[in-house]
């Protein structure tokens, strides 16, 4: 299956080797998407993290022993495996640009999108949102609140694209050829030490376009042939090595065979 | 009390026992209608599902009863376009388990969708390209064309059966049920196949995704051999289980033994299929994904003994045992395979829903575990509880087996 291309490819890249980990990402993406808060959270097999920041190790004893995070998003894969499975396509890749949408009043919530996902960038909401007395006023007014029952995912802050694409047309520039750094989702624009990127990757003028061409630059699962539009970097090769499986082969860059 | 409503020539036990009979089993409906009305009122959190295991019981449980369901759009396929008589004598009941299992099936997929209210969602806004869109379609559909063979079947009734016009409408509709069971057939292999398409297409999923012929992956053959390898089987060993518990023969012995062999023939073609892709799936496909056999399995819940109970034990021996005269016709020996059977087609189901989804793909995730709650298992329950209601009010008042007068006198 070939990944679909669109003629702008939103994209992040994420520096692992900055990344402390510090969840700055999770939180602005609970905020900015009005993720209402658990009454009970202990479960976290429940809980809703667009965001997730993933803790790596390289399992070797002190002295040696390092750690990594990995911030996991939505891939907004070329190629997504949760599109062609929806029977009701309440999720469809086909806007300029290649987010995957998520359409929460279509979604009937058969779950079959979160089987799907190897990511498990896929979050069910299991309860209706309800938001503690006096939180309701910092509500985010761009974006909607979901029902209990239907599935959800990160959308690269899609009305942060709306909301860029608007102000280009108000000051007459280009909707569909934005600056570098006028659309960034709340994770990039919060992360402390810039560990995360956004950008055009298809667009010379965005930084990310060099940056994904890296040559410490990888996508997760890449074997699979999901074509992930987000890409990591680490100078460290056992972290590259934690972004897909070589137990077959023994050695990482085994040749990719499914695309 | 009831005995003007029995079928011509046939007893039945006492009122007071079979009312007794079905208070008991109404008792596990009513359990399980609680826990389906708590579902419906605070939502699915209430079950043991959670973000990782989006698919649980449910899934595995309407996967099974709809592929150990397929007896009946089989034999209806085998007696009215191979012409196969013999198998009249069963036909009837193989139409009956199979509405209960179709009907329960689609009673908890409503269940188990987050939104129910949608439910139709599936035929306005359909995405052709899912297979579960296919699976939504056929099952519907072939409900209506087992409700449509079952209803002559009720209409024989021995009062209903008085009124001429009734009487008429349940002759017309025989005489054209060769049509229905070839629309049935066709239906049924179609979602049979999707069903195994579903898991087949998942190319996140490495134990589950294959590659296949045209839009279908082999998962999509190999689900409509397992179902056909193992319906018929069922419907035999509810059959026998009916006998021991009414003390009547209902069925003569070479009718199960041709129903075995039905079975068997297709699950020894099955099996064999089955072990290629397997063969094929562990040696290319999981290596060319970079990862290996043995990261497929951990511990004891998700461990390879699964694997090897579900297709040499529950695959290969009763393949071969029914397919083997000696063996097939040596009752206890017929039934032990049967079970045998359909535990492997179970299980098979079980592992492409819940092990297939709870293998980390990304290396730096973990295996989690999920454990059905009294929800999940008591709804289960109330789909087992109706149908046994079903049957039970079907035995003895309608005339299922031809036979019954016959080899019983
Ligand atoms: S990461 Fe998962 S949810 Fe996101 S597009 Fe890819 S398959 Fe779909
Ligand atoms: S849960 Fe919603 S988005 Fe996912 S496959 Fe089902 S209907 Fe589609």
């Amino acid at each position: 299956m070939k990944a679909k291309e669109f003629n702008i490819k939103w994209g992040m890249v994420i520096d692992l080797d900055k990344c402390t980990g510090c969840g700055a990402c999770m939180t602005a993406c609970q905020v900015e998407n009005n993720i209402a808060p658990m009454v009970d959270a202990s479960n976290k097999l429940r809980t809703l993290s667009w965001m997730l920041v993933y803790e790596l190790s390289n399992k070797k004893a002190a002295p040696d022993a390092e750690i990594a995070y990995l911030p996991r998003p939505c891939m907004q894969c070329g190629n997504p495996t949760c599109v062609p499975v929806c029977p009701v396509i309440a999720t469809d890749k086909n806007e300029e640009g290649g987010i995957v949408s998520q359409i929460y009043p279509r979604c009937i919530g058969c779950r079959y999108c979160m089987a799907a996902c190897p990511y498990h960038a896929r979050y069910f909401n299991w309860e209706d949102p309800i938001f503690p007395k006096g939180m309701e006023k910092t509500l985010s007014p761009n974006t909607s609140v979901r029902p209990r029952g239907v599935v959800e995912k990160c959308n690269f802050c899609h009305t942060r694209l709306m909301k860029a694409k608007d102000k280009a047309r108000q000051e007459g520039g280009n909707p569909e050829a934005l600056a570098d750094g006028a659309y960034m989702p709340a994770c990039a624009e919060v992360c402390p030490t810039g560990a995360i990127s956004f950008g055009d990757i298809k667009n010379p003028e965005h930084k990310v376009h060099e940056l994904a061409k890296g040559e410490n630059a990888y996508r997760l699962l890449e074997k699979l042939g999901l074509a992930p539009q987000v890409y990591y970097v680490s100078k460290r090769e056992w972290v590259r090595k934690l972004g897909d499986n070589y137990a077959a082969t023994g050695k990482a860059g085994a040749e990719k065979k499914h695309s | 009390m009831d005995r003007a409503l029995f079928p011509d020539g046939v007893e039945r036990c006492s009122f007071g026992k079979f009312a007794l009979w079905m208070g008991f089993v109404t008792a596990f409906f009513l359990f399980g209608l609680y826990a389906m009305i708590l579902i419906f009122a605070k939502g699915i959190v209430v079950t043991g599902l959670d973000n990782y295991f989006g698919f649980g019981l449910w899934i595995t449980f309407d996967l099974a009863v709809i592929a150990l369901g397929a007896g009946a759009f089989f034999t209806g396929f085998l007696k009215y376009i191979l012409k196969i008589d013999q198998l009249k004598n069963i036909i009837n009941l193989t139409v009956i388990i199979g509405f209960i299992c179709y009907s329960g099936a689609m009673l908890v997929l409503t269940m188990d969708i987050g939104q129910p209210i949608r439910a139709w969602f599936g035929y306005w806004h359909p995405n052709v390209h899912s297979m579960l869109t296919e699976v939504i379609f056929c099952i519907t559909c072939y409900c209506l064309v087992l409700i449509i063979e079952y209803v002559p079947l009720i209409l024989e009734q021995k009062q209903l059966n008085k009124i001429p016009f009734l009487h008429h409408l349940a002759h017309n509709m025989h005489v054209n049920m060769a049509l229905f069971a070839g629309i049935g057939a066709f239906l049924s292999t179609f979602h049979q196949g999707s069903l195994g398409g579903m898991y087949g297409v998942l190319m996140g999923r490495p134990y589950a995704f294959r590659e296949g012929f045209f839009i279908w992956p082999w998962t999509f053959f190999l689900f409509v051999l397992s179902a056909v390898g193992s319906g018929p089987i069922f419907t035999v060993l509810c059959c026998t289980l009916m006998e021991k518990m009414t003390g009547r023969k209902l069925v003569d012995f070479k009718t199960k033994a041709l129903m075995g062999k039905i079975a068997g023939t297709m699950l020894t073609v099955y099996i064999f299929f089955k072990i290629l892709d397997t063969w094929a799936w562990a040696n290319n496909f999981l290596p060319s994904v970079g990862m290996t056999f043995d990261q497929m399995f951990y511990g004891i819940i998700y461990g390879k003994w699964l694997m090897f109970t579900e297709i040499i034990l529950c695959g290969l021996v009763p393949a071969i045992m029914l397919i083997t005269p000696s063996i097939r016709n040596n009752p206890t020996l017929l039934y032990t395979a049967g079970i045998l059977d359909c535990i492997g087609v179970t299980l098979n189901r079980y592992l492409f829903t819940v092990q297939a989804i709870a293998i980390p793909v990304m290396p730096f995730d973990s295996w989690q575990f999920y454990y059905p709650n009294w929800t999940e298992w008591s709804t289960c329950g109330m789909i087992v509880a109706y149908g046994v209601i079903v049957m039970s009010l079907s035995y003895r008042y309608l005339p299922v087996f031809p036979q019954e007068r016959a080899l019983n006198k």
